[in-house]
């Protein structure tokens, strides 16, 4: 039974720890991070294209006829609305406009990022 | 019965259990959209339960058919490619840290959860050559500690519930 103890506060100082760094983490991410400029594309880790955030525009992300995800920016935000991808994630992001924020679409290899 | 035959009849059990859990949760709505990566891991309850009812040969043999059925099912090469390096890494800590005996199941569930996505993510930075992705591990990690703790505690209810069945 001792034993079982033991562990049981073990359980409790790891949990406790990693939230607290995470917290801690969390709060330093969000206190520090400022509305970004551009919106950067990347395809196959590759620099696809740059958008200003300033401006609104629709463009269609196609590194190859498989794929494409359509990019909107609108009032200083981005967001992807329609993709070709299966699980469609990227497309029920919400919008992203902090710098370093992103929108991951993983089966197209695409990420949409702010700087 | 033979005990060698029970355990590969018990694996095979387990690797369809773990299966099964892992479609219940491809069928569950994202839980949060901001962050796609959220998920309870599920099919974990029944990792846990293998590693400490039976042990790690079984345990990784039910991760591994569980991983390759569920791409081939209901995922992708890529997926397939994320979900492999999360469970190698998760699978690895847990059995670590099952023999350092220093945590509870509930805590080697909550190492297991947060290791699976360090994994993912890792594999993320890896293929899409950004490393501003990092910044999802910090919500994953509070995230993945309070699934871990969920399945980690389901995972020891069922050991205490299956503590007669002998293997």
């Amino acid at each position: 039974m001792q034993e079982s103890k033991r562990k049981i506060i073990n359980d409790i100082i790891l949990i406790a720890a990693v939230i607290l760094i995470a917290a801690i983490a969390l709060i330093i991410y969000l206190a520090t991070a400022k509305d970004g400029q551009t919106v950067v594309v990347t395809v196959n880790g590759e620099h696809y294209a740059s958008y200003p955030l300033s401006e609104d525009t629709t463009v269609l992300i196609s590194a190859d006829n498989a794929s494409s995800n359509l990019l909107v920016i609108e009032n200083g935000k981005a967001s992807i609305t329609e993709a070709s991808c299966p699980d469609l994630i990227c497309a029920h992001h919400a919008p992203i406009s902090r710098e370093d924020e992103a929108i991951i679409c993983l089966p197209n290899k695409t990420v949409v990022s702010i700087e | 019965m033979n005990t060698k035959t029970k355990k590969i009849a018990f694996v095979g059990l387990m690797a369809s259990l773990a299966l099964v859990l892992s479609y219940l949760e491809f069928l569950l709505p994202p839980i949060s959209a901001t962050f796609p990566g959220i998920k309870i891991g599920l099919p974990n309850i029944v990792i846990i339960f293998t590693l400490y009812k039976l042990g790690v040969k079984e345990a990784v043999s039910v991760s591994f058919i569980r991983l390759t059925c569920s791409a081939l099912l209901f995922g992708s090469i890529m997926t397939f490619a994320y979900s492999l390096a999360g469970a190698v890494l998760s699978l690895a800590l847990m059995i670590l840290l099952k023999r350092f005996d220093h945590l509870s199941t509930v805590g080697v569930s909550v190492v297991g959860g947060i290791s699976h996505n360090i994994g993912q993510i890792s594999v993320a930075i890896l293929l899409l050559g950004r490393i501003e992705i990092g910044y999802y591990l910090i919500v994953l990690t509070i995230t993945g500690t309070v699934a871990g703790l969920c399945v980690g505690l389901l995972g020891a209810m069922l050991l205490k519930a299956f503590k007669k069945l002998k293997l």
